[in-house]
């Protein structure tokens, strides 16, 4: 992660909320694009969740990964605080490596 | 507000820990969030050069990711304050968070004050808990021992589930996914997640037709 690429994103999304307040007397979206924005940034995370949770950029990232990101998907749809949810997913995935589960 | 602040300081800490554990130096992290201040973005960003994604995908993602802040900044965007610097400071602290502290206000004044309470609360809170994060990362050795490639997408997962109820993101999400696994092993590491956003193509808007159709 280059600092460059730090700084052109940082620019990218302060002029991205500096855009809201300056504009908003002269520009109103259209509803449909407002709820494409929210979707699309679930889908971006969903799908880097699929990939980073599944594959090794490649091909099949092993068992351990995948049922370690299930267990922690589990403790967040139960509610438990953020932290368990990332502390379960790592243990379980630490685990699985230590008992010879690739 | 002080729930809110907590749990913005541990997500900041795990996003610490997580991402010197990928590899970066302590101090990358802490930079990224005092310059961007969107904690998704950070996490897509950080995710995808680990996962050995160009610099260039990780923008591009991390810049339509945060393309939210759009809308919001046309929904609240007088309650920062008419000043070129309150309008200024203001905008960097535009965050999911302070935007529904605010929304929820009905008197402009009260609006005003729960907005700069809240930004500047988590502004501290993400940022203290991102620099305990990162030097206590730095004691972790190989991020495979412990898990801490699971712990990523855990955590992504968890930011995104609450958005997930809803049925058409949730489908248009699904999509997205399935075309981001197929073409992973084909696409250089990064694009994969790009292409999801082709899912968006099955997103339909919730209906508000100006006259109902007589098959409805």
């Amino acid at each position: 992660m280059p600092v460059a690429a730090v700084l052109i994103l940082a620019a990218g999304t302060f002029a991205i909320r500096f855009a809201g307040p300056l504009l908003r007397d002269r520009v109103t979206l259209p509803k449909k694009v407002n709820e494409l924005m929210t979707a699309s940034a679930t889908v971006l995370l969903l799908a880097l969740v699929a990939v980073s949770a599944l594959t090794n950029g490649k091909q099949f990232g092993g068992w351990a990964l995948a049922i370690g990101v299930l267990v922690g998907g589990l403790a967040a749809w139960r509610k438990l605080p953020f932290v368990a949810v990332i502390v379960l997913a790592a243990a379980t995935t630490a685990g699985l490596r230590l008992v010879g589960v690739a | 507000m002080a729930a809110v602040a907590l749990g913005a300081a541990v997500t900041g800490a795990s996003f610490g820990a997580i991402s010197v554990g990928s590899g970066l130096p302590w101090w990358l992290p802490v930079l990224m969030s005092v310059a961007i201040f969107a904690g998704g973005s950070q996490f897509m960003a950080v995710g995808i050069v680990a996962a050995g994604g160009s610099p260039a995908a990780a923008v591009l993602a991390g810049l339509v990711l945060n393309a939210r802040h759009l809308p919001f900044g046309l929904a609240i965007g007088d309650v920062l304050g008419r000043s070129p610097l309150a309008r200024i400071v203001g905008s960097h602290l535009l965050i999911d968070e302070s935007t529904a502290f605010a929304m929820v206000q009905k008197d402009p004044a009260r609006a005003r004050a729960a907005y700069w309470a809240c930004g500047v609360a988590l502004f501290f809170s993400w940022n203290a808990g991102v620099l305990v994060g990162a030097l206590a990362g730095q004691a972790i050795g190989d991020p495979s021992t412990f898990g801490l490639d699971a712990a990523f997408p855990a955590a992504m997962l968890a930011l995104t589930l609450p958005a997930l109820k809803d049925a058409a993101t949730r489908n248009a999400a699904l999509v997205g996914a399935v075309i981001a696994l197929a073409t992973t092993p084909f696409l250089p590491a990064g694009v994969p997640v790009l292409l999801a956003l082709a899912g968006l193509l099955v997103f339909k808007t919730k209906k508000e037709e100006p006259c109902p159709s007589p098959q409805s």
